[in-house]
């Protein structure tokens, strides 16, 4: 790739070292945060695919009742396996991948505060990728005790567990180190007159998404090590016979997982607080509850985590507690869609592809966010706990919550990225697919869960055959609507009607109003003035 | 733009659409497609109000909040020329939407704290079983009340056949076991939970019972039956690969004809199942044999003992099933720690003889090991029980 051109290029400037390297070296050396923010982006999105055939295979099996396609110990790899590779390897390096593209960008920061260790963050995690899916050809095959890994069942498994313990330990470190960059870089790295009340939501979202998973990936980390120890050093941590307790990994276990589930959402409330405010081509309503609801939600997040677990046999005053802590999640989640439908009142709306899969997002999250309550209500979760109305409540958060959100920042942002528009009819197309196929393979489910079908069974009783076969067709339909992404991006790399520096009309952060479209390997090299 | 509105249409309709189709399901005392199954007990008819109070309260805030956003998409778009206002904060209406949630929350929190108190009463049970997961079947003993002293295993009766799609599937298919657990109607029965291997889950919904079955730990539940009948439930946590095999059955009888059940138990367990000076042939022990295998190790190991590559080793010809007799029996009765080969123990001394002598004879082993060597009262389980 060319060096950039500055106006000052002529003059022989030592800019012209700031080059990229080419080819490979290129991406293996890059301290660039656009660089390592493309990284991750395709690294995750080749996750997702890699996630994505896991699924259909899980949903091919479950066609029809009966064992028709895989055995039973192999439908558990794939089930455990589907969790943690869209979990660790897709949903949450794309979050990163647009901190890493866009936060400098944001708050008008050259670069990120640590550019090696940003390299090193990226590159940690093919070799965890790695671990995960070779662990599938090892003798006894991939874990299969579900992405939880609760013991004593995960104490069962083969090497392939241990591939996978050691994998997570990389992911975590990959996603600390991630994460001290982002906080360092926000709290250090803000143009001057950038206040932190004046700062994009998608930068405050990150923000505390970042302490987040500072707080919480030690734990998960302990808690996975504890199960290694278990495993092959003889401890007895997790087992009644030595004096451990099962359930007390259950209680380390989400007590990371809960935040965990933030750590997967705030980053995509971020996003749509940014396009739905330009779409509607005015400010966003309640940017300072917007603020509070976010931080509330990440300390609320942390006093829930036996909210999973209201079968394992709770004393009543906890099941109380944490009944009660989970509802009260709903208020700031509430004030966020509230502030959301206000900013979209009597705005001047046009609804392009990001602003179409911002709406798809809060409609579909809310459903999620609703079966959220039904499921916090303990008397109605020990009726569906472990049953499929779980999995369509967290796909709808996960999918049309998380996902939608990248997608809509990704076309939101693409321009900006390429230079080049992207085609706005196959992004359409795209929604479209998706939104339909996602309802018809997830919203099934959750007649399917109040009916007694129990999660992670590769067989069922005759009654859920009809809710099955429909929900396997459409998640068929999703997945292979995804490719109509895929060649819609590599369409707008290639090229495409250039975009405007602005590109959109509405937008107003630093990277639309004080930068060209494509920005420039190095932005912000002299910080903007923020008014 | 017509498809969007279209679309949004079909999902708002489909969700007033549903509480309503839900609760015409109810009244039918057909097993529900779309809804919770009827209620079989007091606990469970409150939780399935709770649900339906709960989903009737989301709707409406979901027609309320999508129907003011979908006039605004309908409305406030540049097409028709409509400029933006310039509102972008009021305090006023930020702490009412803040406060009137906590008060739908209260609401819905109420009634749930009742349900809550009154399922996690376990105390004055008229009868007591203890429910203990194995991988992969539930076995129950009667502790207290009329049947105490009852005890059996309790595992899947759908054919591998049909599961395999190798013959048609009957109309319970994966919903049948061998043994039911029969309960009286209108009586407390109180359910302690525990397991022998990794943690399952006893799950009843038509009773309102889920409860986590812990290795190590005794945890416990309760129901009370409304009207006699068969109700199914299904282990309901991840135990392995044969999770999706091990339902839960409950038969709930009459009173009078729990006792004559209870009679007829009493007097099979008194016959002794077997003689215990019976000299067992070796033909005898392997048709035993067979069966235990079949029942027991054949998921794993499978039907032709070759096991499954790489995932559970063979039997044919392994070095513990033609080895020294006294280290497979205490395999069978102990397990591996920290495999998937569970304890045994359960089993009954003739089973664990047959099953050994089968596994000893079967396939390519021509060991000719018969387990007892003497009468069976003296015979080599016994020492190994500990």
């Amino acid at each position: 790739m060319a060096a950039v051109h500055h106006p000052d290029n002529e003059l022989g400037h030592e800019h012209e070292h700031h080059g990229p390297p080419a080819g490979i070296m290129r991406w293996l050396t890059t301290t660039n945060h656009k660089d390592i923010g493309t990284l991750y982006l395709w690294f995750s999105f080749a996750m997702f695919l890699t996630g994505g055939v896991m699924a259909l295979t899980i949903r091919s099996e479950l066609f029809q009742p009966g064992l028709q396609i895989v055995e039973p110990e192999f439908f558990n790899q794939l089930t455990t396996l589907h969790g943690l590779v869209m979990v660790f390897g897709a949903i949450m390096p794309a979050f990163v991948g647009f901190a890493n593209w866009q936060i400098p960008m944001m708050i008008g920061a050259p670069d990120m505060a640590f550019a090696r260790m940003n390299n090193w963050s990226f590159w940690l995690l093919p070799p965890a990728a790695l671990l995960l899916i070779s662990s599938f050809f090892v003798p006894g095959g991939a874990a299969a005790g579900g992405w939880t890994l609760y013991p004593p069942l995960s104490i069962q498994m083969g090497m392939g567990m241990d591939m996978t313990i050691f994998a997570i330990h990389i992911l975590g470190a990959s996603s600390i180190m991630g994460s001290i960059n982002i906080v360092t870089t926000i709290l250090n790295m803000r143009a001057p007159g950038m206040t932190m009340m004046k700062m994009p939501l998608f930068v405050w979202t990150w923000l505390i998404t970042a302490y987040l998973l500072l707080a919480v990936m030690p734990v998960l980390a302990g808690a996975v090590t504890m199960l290694l120890t278990d495993r092959q050093f003889g401890t007895n941590f997790f087992n009644a016979a030595g004096g451990g307790d099962p359930v007390m990994f259950q209680h380390i276990f989400w007590f990371f997982g809960h935040p965990e589930v933030y750590i997967m959402i705030l980053p995509a409330f971020g996003i749509v607080s940014q396009i739905i405010p330009t779409f509607a081509r005015k400010k966003l309503f309640g940017y300072s509850s917007m603020v509070y609801a976010t931080s509330s939600i990440a300390i609320l997040s942390f006093v829930v985590w036996a909210h999973h677990m209201f079968t394992v046999g709770m004393p009543v005053t906890a099941q109380l507690f944490f009944m009660y802590a989970t509802m009260l999640i709903a208020i700031p989640t509430g004030v966020k869609v509230f502030n959301w439908t206000a900013t979209m009142w009597r705005g001047s709306m046009t609804f392009e592809a990001p602003m179409l899969f911002s709406i798809g997002f809060i409609f579909l999250f809310t459903i999620g966010g609703f079966s959220g309550i039904v499921l916090a209500i303990v008397p109605v979760d020990i009726v569906l706990q472990e049953t499929y109305y779980v999995i369509a409540h967290f796909h709808y958060v996960l999918v049309s919550g998380s996902l939608f959100g990248l997608f809509a920042g990704t076309y939101y942002w693409l321009p900006k990225w390429t230079g080049n528009m992207y085609d706005e009819g196959l992004a359409k197309t795209h929604f479209w697919c998706s939104m339909i196929f996602f309802n018809i393979t997830f919203f099934v489910q959750h007649f399917l869960g109040l009916a007694g079908m129990p999660r992670r069974v590769p067989d069922y009783a005759l009654q859920f055959a009809d809710f099955n076969m429909i929900s396997s067709i459409g998640a068929f339909g999703f997945g292979f609507s995804q490719l109509i992404f895929l060649y819609c991006i590599i369409k707008c790399i290639r090229g495409g009607p250039k975009a405007t520096d602005e590109v959109w009309e509405g937008a107003d952060t630093l990277e639309f109003t004080d930068l060209p479209s494509p920005a420039p390997y190095h932005s912000f090299e002299t910080p903007p003035k923020v008014k | 733009m017509g498809s969007k509105v279209t679309a949004i249409l079909v999902w708002v309709s489909t969700l007033i659409l549903y509480p309503s189709m839900a609760a015409a399901e109810r009244t039918d005392g057909i097993l529900s497609t779309v809804n919770l199954p009827a209620a079989g007990s007091q606990i469970a008819t409150e939780m399935y109000d709770l649900h339906m109070y709960v989903l009737y309260i989301c709707v409406v805030i979901f027609i309320g909040v999508f129907g003011t956003m979908l006039y605004s998409v309908i409305v406030h778009r540049k097409s028709k020329g409509f400029k933006a206002a310039n509102f972008h904060h009021s305090t006023t209406v930020e702490i009412i939407w803040t406060i009137i949630p906590f008060f739908i929350l209260f609401g819905m929190a109420f009634p749930a704290t009742q349900t809550i108190i009154d399922m996690k009463d376990t105390s004055t049970p008229d009868i007591t079983i203890k429910a203990t997961g194995y991988q992969w079947q539930w076995g129950y003993d009667y502790l207290q009340g009329e049947g105490e002293g009852i005890k059996f295993l309790s595992k899947i009766s759908t054919p591998r056949e049909q599961i395999r799609n190798e013959a048609p599937k009957g109309e319970n298919y994966l919903r049948e076991v061998d043994n039911n657990v029969v309960v009286p109607v209108g009586k407390k029965v109180r359910m302690l939970l525990t397991s022998n291997d990794v943690i399952h889950a006893w799950s009843v919904q038509q009773l309102g019972v889920k409860q986590d079955a812990i290795p190590g730990f005794i945890r416990d539940a309760w129901f009370k039956a409304d009207k006699p009948g068969i109700y199914k439930g299904v282990c309901s946590e991840l135990c392995g690969k044969e999770h999706a095999f091990m339902p839960i059955v409950v038969e709930v009888l009459a009173q009078e004809e729990y006792s004559k059940w209870v009679a007829g138990q009493k007097q099979e367990s008194a016959e002794p199942a077997v003689d215990v000076n019976k000299e067992f042939t070796m033909d005898e022990l392997k048709a035993t044999g067979e069966k235990v295998y079949a029942g027991n190790c054949a998921a794993c190991h499978q039907a032709n003992g070759k096991g499954i590559s790489g995932t559970f080793p063979g039997l044919d010809g392994s070095k513990i099933a033609v080895g020294p007799k006294a280290d497979h029996i205490k395999m069978v009765l102990n397990g591996k720690a920290g495999s998937a080969m569970a304890a045994f123990k359960h089993l009954s001394d003739v089973d664990i003889a047959a099953v050994v002598t089968y596994e000893r004879n079967a396939w390519g082993n021509t060991t000719g090991d018969l387990v007892p060597r003497q009468k069976l009262k003296h015979s080599e389980i016994k020492a190994f029980r500990n």
